[in-house]
């Protein structure tokens, strides 16, 4: 009695699940065409360098940005009003529009549910471009820049994807004539500066063959965890290794998640008597800015050309 | 475990003890991620007992004095406090397998560290970090909360211990649940949890030593104790000793040198386990001399760990966590496989 009972229940199930197949659904709505796009360039196919390539058929509306240097980039290239929702990290410009998406454990489910028609990340974590290709949901993955190159590519691709290719040229253009031009500008150090880039409390850093490496590396600095570059490109230098390089700069890009700044460093042991905090050479970076590889990195290589500037001088 | 030998603590065994830490104390103090040169920092120490004067700069002076002395010594409290704890936690549970963190501590020290790390990450100009203190009150309370739960379900040392088990899944959960909302604190999480001396301070010393220490005294005064308990608690109690009062005093003075330990170093797993089994092979398994032995032996098996943790990739450093790990756990299946078969 009741296994026929279940059988009826699985059939009704069955019947109504075949019926819903056949229904129809509300499509997607027509692509707006945003103000000064330039519409005709679809479809397009992207091909970010090292990743797979992504085909477009039409401007995208409903962006989902996964990865705050990504947001930066295309609300820097008036892509902004396409954009529908960006992760929880994402903070600037001030008003994108913040989900509690995330980058790090992205939620396919989550993602999908923004209906969007193109998604923008920086990893393929947690089976995202898998699980989106189901949906038939594109994602750009624009992983970190290793060298400054990568940051313009990006911001072309981006450009391309969403319809605004001028605008990323001319943004590109302008960054890379500020960074020659300020990099030039800054006066040559009357001897070799030495530098250590502080990403967390515990003496996180970076080498130079990192893409903030690089940035430094314009300014002819030179890296005091390159000798520990043996153990990786962000190697967890020793106090010791510190205090007895003595490095001319110090950047500290933990001011937001550590609490760190150029009072504080002074009162740990041993770095008082370090160049930079005697002679006021420690620099405080927002966290933020020294670890996106987005149109603010003229912001970064203008911070570094001042400190660079100051500390030449004695 | 397998019976008492009511020895005394012997002379020469003491004395090997304290040769043994003194050699960790030399080597430490002349090998660093930095080569100061070894007659140089000899040279140095010469100089300031006599006053005379040195031939190491003022940085380097700075390097020894106020970041390798300080690790050294705060590395061979934190080892001493977790061997210690360690070496009393099995006394107390009557189980080999015992460690300072099970009953809570390094869990609740964990759920502590990641929520300071997520929430509260800008606040340093106090005395000391918010990270600490919070770890180390989270420590305190998963023990706190072990007790109370071991107790409400029943007397003696079983229940006890399925509750720490219980409170540490529960606060480990709660932990990746604060670390799942905020991704963006992992590496610092993770480094925390790794252990590490590499920020040791002046500080962090004076912060731990009195309580360390003071627990330290009540464990070895406890030693004789430890040793009629593991005959079993009536036999224990027609020797005129209270077991349960006696738990309590040797648990809580135990998890407060493990939180102080953990408080400053992050957790760093197996000298609980690893020093209190050497010290049982090579001395006996009375913990008079247990635990006296457990406490230099700690001291200098952590002191010797942070050298190789400093000095074998320098300059980079090795998470200490790693170093006593990659020579605890293969110790650590030793153990199991020379204690199968006996009783519990």
């Amino acid at each position: 009695m009741q296994s026929t009972f279940r059988r009826l229940a699985a059939v009704a199930l069955l019947g109504a699940l075949a019926v819903s197949g056949c229904a129809n659904r509300e499509r997607n709505a027509a692509p707006t065409t945003t103000p000064g796009a330039t519409a005709a360039t679809f479809p397009v196919e992207l091909t970010p360098p090292g990743g797979r390539s992504v085909t477009l058929a039409e401007q995208p509306s409903r962006i989902v940005s996964l990865n705050p240097t990504s947001t930066e980039s295309l609300f820097a290239i008036g892509a902004g009003e396409q954009v529908v929702a960006v992760d929880d990290q994402s903070n600037f410009p001030a008003d994108v529009p913040r989900s509690d998406l995330s980058g790090f454990q992205p939620n396919v489910e989550a993602i999908a549910g923004h209906n969007p028609d193109l998604v923008v990340a920086s990893n393929d974590t947690a089976g995202l471009v898998e699980g989106l290709a189901k949906v038939k949901v594109p994602v750009l993955l624009l992983p970190a820049a290793t060298k400054l190159d990568d940051v313009y590519t990006q911001i072309s691709l981006l450009g391309k994807a969403t319809g605004h290719g001028a605008q990323a040229d001319a943004l590109t253009r302008q960054m890379r004539d500020q960074i020659e031009k300020t990099v030039r500008d800054t006066p040559k150090p009357s001897k070799d500066l030495t530098y250590y880039h502080e990403l967390d409390d515990k003496f996180f850093t970076s080498t130079s063959k990192t893409f903030i490496g690089q940035i430094y590396g314009q300014f002819g600095l030179h890296n005091i965890a390159d000798s520990a570059g043996g153990t990786g490109d962000y190697p967890q230098l020793s106090a010791e290794k510190i205090v007895d390089s003595n490095p001319d700069l110090v950047f500290l890009a933990d001011t937001k998640c550590c609490g760190q700044s150029a009072q504080s460093v002074g009162t740990r042991p041993g770095w008082s008597e370090l160049a930079a905090v005697r002679k006021g050479d420690v620099v405080a970076l927002d966290d933020d800015i020294a670890s996106r590889w987005g149109p603010r990195v003229v912001d970064l290589v203008r911070t570094v050309s001042d400190a660079v500037t100051k500390a030449g001088k004695n | 475990m397998t019976g008492v030998t009511a020895t005394r603590l012997r002379a020469r065994h003491l004395l090997l003890a304290l040769v043994v830490l003194a050699i960790a104390v030399t080597a430490s103090t002349l090998l660093g991620a930095i080569d100061l040169g070894w007659h140089r920092v000899l040279a140095e120490i010469w100089a300031q007992l006599t006053g005379g004067t040195s031939p190491l700069s003022e940085r380097e002076a700075a390097i020894l004095w106020q970041l390798r002395m300080p690790r050294i010594v705060l590395g061979g409290l934190v080892g001493a406090g977790l061997a210690v704890s360690g070496a009393a936690f099995q006394g107390v549970f009557r189980n080999p397998l015992a460690d300072p963190y099970l009953l809570g501590a390094a869990a609740g020290a964990g759920l502590g560290a990641t929520i300071v790390v997520a929430l509260a990450p800008s606040a340093t100009n106090w005395f000391v970090g918010p990270l600490p203190i919070a770890a180390f009150l989270g420590a305190v309370g998963g023990v706190a909360l072990t007790s109370l739960l071991g107790r409400s379900a029943g007397a003696g040392t079983a229940t006890l211990l399925l509750a720490g088990i219980a409170v540490a899944s529960f606060l480990t959960a709660t932990q990746t649940f604060v670390l799942q909302l905020n991704a963006e604190t992992l590496r610092q999480v993770y480094t925390w949890m790794l252990g590490g001396l590499g920020t040791a301070g002046w500080q962090q010393v004076l912060l731990v030593l009195p309580y360390i220490a003071g627990a330290a005294v009540v464990l070895c005064a406890c030693g004789r104790l430890l040793d009629v308990l593991t005959l079993g608690d009536e036999e224990a109690g027609s020797l005129g000793v209270n077991p349960g009062r006696m738990r309590l005093l040797v648990l809580a003075a135990a998890s407060l040198a493990t939180a102080c330990a953990v408080s400053v170093s992050g957790l760093i797993g197996f000298v609980g386990i690893v020093v209190p089994h050497v010290v049982r092979m090579l001395a006996g398994a009375s913990y008079r001399v247990l635990v006296p032995l457990s406490l230099i032996g700690g001291a200098a098996f952590l002191i010797v760990a942070d050298v190789v943790a400093r000095t074998a990739f320098a300059p980079s450093e090795l998470p200490i966590g790693v170093v006593t790990a990659f020579t605890g756990a293969p110790f650590f299946l030793f153990v199991l496989r020379t204690t199968r078969g006996r009783t519990r």
